[in-house]
């Protein structure tokens, strides 16, 4: 069954594609691509933090029941570009007795790490910078290098908070990456494939979350929680713990350096929602039901960005209503928490979920008139 | 030991989810941020113990109730209040003290309320308008009395006017 999809943006990739691939040598086509998908990734990459940002600053104070930012433009609205600019020209304080390379690189690892996450998420059809059929698994390794920059930066600050705050991290990371990895790991048992668009492509009616019923519920969780960890907020925000540590490992940066830690964070919130949207919730799928036509081709008429990013703002929402639910949690309960809960759970979990799909228990497995592909 | 494991976990669990509820019920409650100085004529609230500034009431005849005792400038504990009198000659042809200029220097004061407790005619109040930032620390000082203005006669009438006056200077 085909349906329109008149918003999509594949429609203009495709037609871009066509025109340079008309107009000149294939290799200078596909040099121009690049070029251009690395603008557009960046673009969305500062434009998504500054959303991020604004929409944080907003719930944040709606929890707090403040108004939050209401000054600049109607409702505060380009109150984070202000701010981006304040961060842009603002000075660098060069400390002197920091470790001079690793200090100015650390920053760049944090970018880096969670820009090479970005170009595997898949933001709607066909909007997939690299395809990789073990994009699982490449997302859960990439995203795992900002911790080099955390525990880089507090190294070379020559700090002791800095120090503290990096230590806290990189424990706090390696535990909980565990975490996050198996609970995605079961759901790459559920789904046979690591590959995220067939991953996307096999949840069209069917989300994996209800797909494997209690163990994919149970795995959704843990991922949640281990992904929030990993992103060192509160209630995991020991790192940055500004009653202890000022402002942890990025206590000695200034201007745009600790511009860059900063969107990392937020960047790292959301690439979280992205890839728990993408495994768990049906990624770009609209809603379908099987022989629905007529609704399918309405949700259809929704593009499948939009899907993506409304899927990931609820997630990013809940991220933010447990961050300010929830006191921060002491060195140990942390460890606790991972090692004596998370842990065990997951890995009971994941081998309930290999029964489930042996025995066909899931619900495509189950009523494969409704549900399957 | 495995049953304290599971409800423990059970108990943090549901714990936890009934904080995510209060949360919740916070988000949608009313906002109390009073967005400054949009609300200064709407609802904006300054307590009525708030004190912003010395005033002098005047009535519609243009006269207060300051006898220039001097009370007040001998209370204030760090020189705050000046008050300058001047003789006049009544009807009756007696010589009579009474208030010149009444000066007060905000900039000095630290609204210790001393003045208006021990002022024995209820003369002065402080007021709630706290906008009081000016550029130069000479603008602060000011004169209390207005041009003009003279003391009060003596009526049985002023009684209910000290009555109204006596609240706002608590």
């Amino acid at each position: 069954m085909n349906y329109s999809q008149p918003l999509e943006l594949s429609h203009v990739t495709a037609w871009l594609d066509e025109v340079l691939r008309g107009a000149m040598p294939e290799f200078w086509a596909l040099l121009i691509e690049y070029v251009l998908i690395g603008v557009v990734l960046l673009t969305l990459y500062a434009v998504l933090a500054l959303i991020l940002i604004y929409a944080e600053r907003k719930i944040t104070a709606f929890f707090q029941s403040r108004l939050g930012p209401n000054r600049v433009g109607k409702w505060g609205i380009v109150q984070s570009v202000a701010d981006m600019v304040k961060i842009l020209i603002k000075e660098i304080i060069y400390v002197k007795k920091v470790d001079k390379v690793l200090f100015y690189v650390a920053p760049f690892f944090m970018i880096v790490a969670s820009m090479l996450t970005f170009g595997a998420i898949p933001f709607g059809q066909g909007l997939q910078v690299v395809d990789f059929n073990i994009g699982v698994f490449y997302v859960l390794a990439v995203s795992s290098l900002g911790i080099i920059g955390v525990l880089l930066a507090g190294w070379s600050s020559n700090n002791k908070y800095s120090m503290v705050g990096a230590m806290r991290s990189g424990a706090q990371f390696v535990s909980y990456e565990l975490s996050a990895g198996l609970a995605l790991m079961t759901m790459v048992v559920l789904s046979g494939t690591m590959q995220l668009s067939e991953i996307v492509e096999s949840q069209r009616y069917c989300w994996n979350l209800f797909n494997g019923h209690i163990s994919a519920v149970i795995a959704f969780v843990i991922y949640l929680i281990s992904g929030h960890a990993e992103t060192n907020r509160g209630p995991f925000d020991l790192p940055e713990a500004e009653s202890e540590l000022i402002a942890g490992y990025h206590t000695e940066y200034s201007g745009l350096q600790f511009g860059f830690f900063y969107l990392a964070e937020y960047l790292n919130m959301f690439i979280i929602a992205a890839i728990a949207t993408t495994v768990f919730l049906g990624g770009w799928m609209p809603i379908q039901v099987k022989g629905w036509d007529t609704f399918n081709q309405i949700m259809w008429y929704i593009p499948s960005y939009l899907w993506f990013f409304a899927k990931a703002a609820v997630l990013v929402f809940i991220s933010l209503w447990v961050r300010w639910s929830f006191p921060r949690l002491r060195i140990d309960q942390l460890l606790n928490l991972e090692w004596k809960y998370l842990l065990p759970i997951n890995l009971v979990n994941i081998f309930v979920m290999v029964l489930l799909v042996l025995s066909g228990l899931t619900l495509t497995g189950l009523f494969p008139n409704v549900f399957g592909n | 030991m495995s049953g304290n494991y599971f409800s423990g976990l059970f108990k943090g669990v549901k714990s936890l989810l009934v904080g995510m509820g209060e949360t919740w019920k916070e988000l949608w409650t009313k906002k109390v941020t009073a967005e400054y100085p949009e609300n200064r004529k709407t609802t904006l609230f300054v307590s009525d113990r708030w004190r912003a500034t010395l005033t002098m009431p005047h009535d519609e005849n243009n006269e207060h109730a300051c006898t220039s005792c001097k009370v007040c400038e001998t209370n204030c504990p760090n020189g705050t209040i000046q008050v300058i009198q001047k003789v006049i000659e009544t009807e009756e042809g007696k010589k009579k003290k009474v208030l010149d200029r009444y000066l007060y220097d905000l900039g000095m004061c630290t609204f210790c309320n001393l003045c208006v407790l021990t002022c024995p005619s209820d003369a002065i109040v402080f007021s709630k308008d706290f906008e009081n930032a000016t550029f130069t620390r000479d603008r602060l000082k000011e004169q209390l009395n207005k041009e003009g203005s003279k003391l009060r006669e003596k009526k049985k009438e002023v009684k209910p006017e000290a009555e109204k006056s006596a609240p706002e200077a608590e």
